[in-house]
């Protein structure tokens, strides 16, 4: 369960106005909901996820997450419940180290790093298992430097690393966004399929409407640092994309979202 | 012959800098100008105790703390007050050279009537060797060339070790990208502190053991060592080619130690002593800008 109350970012341009990136959004995630957020650049949906994964300080307002009041823990601190995918896959990962050894540091996420060796026979035994199910043939590459796979091989190891213990959240920040549309295919049915079997509790900000049609079981606009739009339930799984566009429309119709970010969602969601 | 010896003894010594240096530098992307100060804070701690009657072990140790603790100050300065890499090792080494300066007192001690760590060393390993043959003056150069062997041998598999643990991978792993190490809980800063500790603790090492070697301690011998230990990590990088972490350390080693043959094959063959540090910097400079040229610029570095 996340929960966020009148969450408030804001940042001071030099000499210019406070912009409030975050501008006192509240959200309540049960566990195990999956859950999609668009929002054109600039809209407040990364500052968002910066804000619950740590990067971003809140200004003002409130964060829980399973039970503890995370408001004031640092990124490292938080990372014992939450578990990140970044847009870069050279981010989420170590180059210079192996893929095993990159699953090592992520086993010891949420506890103290021992001076027990870092990569066990049982901990290999145990990557070659989780990695040939999502992607076979992975397994065979445990020993060669992360720097050598392919950036959607790359951001399937991060996401295995994520979640290699089960997170209480899974913060997905356009993670395909970098990938050709082969691999990005092939990394969203990996993230769909260990959300699904691990029953993540998942935000995922994808730039992609045919994505934040078809996965999840709510979807978020954030527009201005507000949410905009809100669809879940039945109303989410009947979503299409052609039906999304109908929303803007509607909403920039409604003054709500103004005649750029609607042309801008229009164009860049297809 | 004893000079040959001699030069690997010194190239032995110092391969604690180099590998000091690899630990900042290429693990954790840090150049790190302390190694200038921790270098001669650890000789000048060292050679006060061994002067002051304390056990050479436990001066040479002595020494190392000291480094350690350089190093400590160095990444608190930019991991917890947000101090620039390369300004917080200048302000932490030009506050040693005053520290230095004050506790050897002057500003050079001669440590020819201590007892040494090397000559511990010459006493145990020599007559074994002179019994085999060996002249003594051959056989007690040879024993301190294998003591430092030793203590080189020590220092790389201590570092295998422990950079193959849990911690000493989170380590590299933060060293190498912090964002990763952070989103998997990982404290980048105080892995800095550690990192850090570690390699100016191996720095101040070098400086006690040559202060011990060469008979003196002086507040000028740390000067170009941060350069110096770059060289040999590039130098023995290109001996080896792509290696894993253990190859790269012994790789590191071995850089020193062909560094040091190619500066006394340079001075014999008439290179101005005076332009020693020149030429250092320069085979640095050059190190830095090769794989530019080589790659005629179309892989960019991006970080």
């Amino acid at each position: 369960m996340l929960e966020l109350t009148d969450a408030v970012v804001s940042f001071a341009s030099p000499g210019g106005p406070v912009v409030r990136a975050v501008d006192g959004i509240s959200l309540a995630l049960p566990a195990g909901s999956f859950v999609v957020v668009i929002g054109t650049n600039g809209s407040g949906k990364s500052t968002l996820l910066g804000a619950i994964a740590g990067t971003v300080r809140l200004d003002g307002g409130a964060l829980r997450l399973a039970g503890h009041d995370i408001t004031r823990w640092r990124e490292y601190e938080r990372a014992k419940l939450v578990g990140r995918v970044f847009q870069d896959p050279r981010a989420g990962t170590a180059s210079s180290l192996t893929v095993l050894e990159n699953i090592a540091v992520a086993a010891c996420r949420g506890r103290r790093a021992s001076l027990r060796w870092a990569t066990s026979r049982q901990l290999r035994d145990e990557a070659a298992r989780r990695l040939a199910a999502i992607v076979p043939g992975l397994e065979a590459r445990l020993d060669q430097p992360i720097g050598s796979l392919s950036g959607g091989q790359r951001q399937i190891v991060t996401l295995v690393m994520a979640t290699w213990q089960r997170p209480e959240l899974l913060l997905l920040d356009e993670h395909t966004a970098a990938l050709d549309p082969a691999a990005a295919d092939r990394v969203i049915q990996a993230t769909a399929r260990i959300i699904r079997e691990q029953g993540l509790t998942a935000l995922m900000v994808t730039h992609s409407l045919a994505q934040a049609a078809a996965l999840g079981d709510r979807l978020l606009l954030i527009h201005r640092g507000r949410l905009a739009l809100d669809v879940q339930g039945a109303a989410k799984r009947r979503l299409t994309a052609d039906d999304l566009a109908d929303r803007f429309d509607a909403l920039r119709r409604a003054d709500q979202l103004d005649d750029d970010a609607a042309r801008t969602l229009a164009e860049a969601y297809v | 012959m004893i000079t040959l010896l001699s030069t690997w003894t010194f190239g032995l010594a110092l391969a604690l800098v180099a590998l000091g240096v690899f630990v900042s530098y290429r693990l954790f992307s840090f150049p790190d100008i302390t190694t200038d100060g921790s270098f001669t804070l650890g000789a000048v701690f060292t050679a006060v105790l061994l002067t002051a009657g304390v056990d050479p072990l436990l001066a040479t140790l002595g020494g190392m703390a000291a480094g350690g603790l350089a190093g400590c100050a160095t990444a608190l300065l930019h991991a917890y007050l947000g101090i620039e890499r390369l300004l917080a090792g200048i302000l932490v080494t030009t506050a040693l050279a005053s520290v230095n300066l004050v506790v050897l007192g002057r500003s050079n001690v001669p440590l020819a009537n201590s007892n040494t760590l090397l000559d511990r060393a010459e006493a145990v390993v020599g007559p074994p060797l002179e019994r085999a043959g060996l002249s003594a003056a051959v056989a007690g150069e040879a024993a301190q060339l294998i003591f430092m062997l030793a203590i080189v041998a020590l220092a790389i598999t201590a570092l295998w070790i422990f950079f193959r643990t849990q911690l000493g991978t989170a380590m590299r792993a933060g060293g190498d990208t912090a964002t990763m190490a952070r989103a998997l809980g990982r404290d980048t800063g105080g892995m800095t502190l550690a990192g850090l500790a570690i390699a100016n603790a191996l720095t101040a090492v070098s400086g006690g053991l040559v202060a011990q070697y060469q008979g003196f301690a002086d507040v000028q011998m740390g000067i170009g060592m941060v350069v110096w230990g770059m060289a040999s990590v590039f130098l023995g990088a290109a001996l080896v080619g792509p290696v894993r972490l253990g190859g790269a350390l012994v790789a590191t080693a071995a850089g020193s130690v062909t560094f040091r043959l190619l500066v006394a094959a340079a001075l014999r063959a008439g290179l101005d002593p005076d332009w020693l540090k020149a030429a250092t910097a320069a085979v640095v400079l050059a190190a830095l800008v090769a794989p530019r040229f080589l790659s005629r610029g179309s892989h960019a570095r991006t970080h």
